[in-house]
């Protein structure tokens, strides 16, 4: 559906080259809710609006349905376009126009007017949930409302892919979750792809199938979101998904190697690995961290221990003995 | 000085003056200023448009010489005293309307004044829409032109009729300046009674006019312009 291959990205500034993207490849299946995640500046946007051609690509090529959007000319793109619709963090809507007018913009650009457009206008803001709004204004709106406008604005081309450049960060939580469920039913409903940029892995847990973090403008790691949260394979992946690092001070003494443990599920999660281990085999271990997350409907967690070196080889062992969990060594506590 | 501003014949001649040359010294302005700032801005509107969107990073850039050639005119029309003005397009006035004097021979300084000035206006209102707005519109497939149209212009609307307010309030004004050139309306009248034959009392009459018909236009712009802005409700 879309794919994005070898992406590279550097903008010329007064202060000399920022490359924002280099070689970024993702390959997102029709139908996929797919999340972008990364910190900020980590060029979540820039890869977004790649996508559309809104930035041209230094390097490399993004196919969209089979289309090279960066081999269009100025009105293959435009049409293409109508395909690809965008929702923004500030919604972006037309001030000086009521919702109704706002949601039929895209319709008047392709050409359609009149009654028909007000009709399916009408229908679109049912479908978000403001029936009622048709008359009002943007500023009479609150956020959430705001950006239903913008997602039933988006959606009156009959879109094959919508983008979503951090659409809910400028929402309270409890919004949040009403707009990604509606982006979520109206990716059920319609069979829209859908491409998530946000730097919450709340999002990204809530309504993604797949994922790709986003580190300095390079994928550090992708796959399906359960898998990649429980057992995040870059340094990246780590800061996002356990986010309490150590303190400096809490980190064990010279002698000490550190260790990873990842669970799968709420069995092991609830064994007391740590204990066991120092009745059954003597070795004491440090608690340097620990956290549990919900993925889906499953529990993951993950405890960072600190050992004594000359013992290190015999607990990874005994750990690795209990199945339904991952051990790595950690040279460095991200 | 002002011992005879007030006597008996000066009223007099005043009333005499807001009887017979007033209602029409009214009406020749209006028709002048509305005629003007019409013009005006059907010229100043596109070309302070194309300022911005004819910009490099803008939706519709154009050759650079010709943003350059255009900035450069409007910043020399802009620097010419009107008062010169008048007299330089003398021959433009002959060109187009046949004479260089009465109420129809001044409309062509007071165009020529107004849209370099209008251009300006309207650029400062084109740099004020957000531009996501117009990525946003970007993003859905418009063209250039329908940017134009349906984003910029639209978006812009209250601060485009704030400036055409400022546009006819102005030109109002200069329009008394052509009263110099035999330009006809209130301006004509200031000068004829107060500038040549000292008869102060008659010219405060027309300027207050004149007042009265800035405060009026100014006011029912304003009105206007919040009225039209559906960001404030
Ligand atoms: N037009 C531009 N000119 C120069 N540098 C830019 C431009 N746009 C983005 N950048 C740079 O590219 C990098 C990536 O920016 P981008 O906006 O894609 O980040 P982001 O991941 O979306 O961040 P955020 O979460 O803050 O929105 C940043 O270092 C930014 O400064
Ligand atoms: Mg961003």
């Amino acid at each position: 559906m879309i794919r994005i291959v070898g992406l590279s990205k550097t903008f010329e500034s007064a202060e000399g080259e920022v490359e924002a993207l280099s070689d970024v490849n993702i390959d997102i299946e029709e139908g996929t809710i797919v999340g972008i995640i990364g910190m900020s500046g980590a060029g979540k946007s820039t890869l977004v609006r790649c996508i559309n051609m809104l930035e041209r690509p230094s390097e490399g090529k993004v196919f969209v349905d089979g289309t090279d959007m960066g081999a269009l000319d100025a009105a293959g793109l435009r049409k293409a376009r109508r395909g690809i619709a965008m929702i923004f963090q500030q919604f972006n809507l037309l001030m000086q126009r009521d919702c109704l007018a706002n949601v039929r913009f895209p319709l008047e650009l392709a050409g359609l007017s009149g009654r028909k457009a007000n009709e399916k206008a009408k229908e679109l803001l049912d479908l978000v949930g403001l029936p009622d709004k048709a008359r009002a204004y943007p500023a009479q709106l609150s956020g959430g409302q705001m950006q239903r406008v913008a997602i039933a604005r988006a959606l009156a081309t009959e879109p094959n892919v919508l983008l979503c450049d951090e659409a809910t960060s400028a929402l309270d939580p409890s919004t949040t979750h009403q707009i990604l469920s509606l982006i979520k039913d109206i990716n059920k409903r319609l069979g829209i792809t859908v491409v998530v940029i946000t730097h919450q892995m709340s999002v990204v847990q809530e309504i993604c199938d797949r994922v790709a973090i986003l580190d300095g403008g390079r994928v550090a790691e992708q796959g399906l979101v359960a898998e990649v949260f429980a057992a995040p394979k870059s340094d990246a992946g780590r800061r996002l998904v356990f986010p309490g690092r150590p303190d400096a001070r809490v980190s064990v003494s010279g002698n000490d190697r550190q260790l990873r443990i990842v669970f799968r599920d709420s069995q092991t999660t609830s064994k007391p690995l740590v204990a066991t281990m120092a009745v059954e085999k003597g070795i004491v271990a440090t608690v340097i961290s620990a956290s549990t997350q919900q993925i889906s409907g499953d529990v993951y967690g993950s405890i960072l221990l600190g050992l004594p070196a000359s013992k290190f080889e015999e607990a990874m062992e005994y750990l690795e003995s209990f199945g339904n969990l991952t051990v790595e060594e950690v040279t460095e506590i991200v | 000085m002002f011992d005879n501003v007030f006597t008996v014949e000066a009223w007099q001649e005043m009333l005499l003056c807001l009887k017979n040359e007033i209602p029409f010294a009214i009406w020749e302005t209006l028709y002048i200023t509305i005629v003007s700032t019409a013009l005006a801005l059907l010229t100043g509107l596109p070309l302070g448009v194309l300022l911005v969107a004819g910009e490099k990073e803008g939706v519709l850039p154009l050759p650079g010489w010709l943003m350059h050639a255009l900035n450069f005119i409007i910043n020399i029309l802009r620097s010419v005293p009107f008062l010169i003005l008048m007299i330089m397009v003398f021959p433009l006035s002959r060109l187009l309307i046949g004479t260089t004097v009465g109420t129809k021979a001044t409309a062509v300084p007071l165009v020529v004044a107004a849209f370099p000035y209008i251009a300006r206006l309207i650029e400062g209102n084109m740099r004020e829409i957000d531009p996501n707005i117009i990525e946003a519109a970007q993003s859905m497939g418009a063209s250039p032109i329908q940017i134009i149209w349906k984003v910029m212009i639209p978006e812009a609307k209250p601060g485009l009729i704030n400036s055409a307010t400022i546009a006819m309030t102005t030109i109002l004004g200069y329009s008394a300046m052509s009263g110099i050139i035999g330009g006809g309306g209130l301006g004509q009248i200031a000068i004829n009674y107060g500038y040549y034959r000292y008869r102060y009392l008659t010219m405060y009459l027309a300027v207050a006019i004149l007042i009265l018909l800035v405060q009026f236009f100014q006011s029912a712009g304003t009105h206007l312009c919040v009225k039209s802005d559906k960001r404030l409700k």
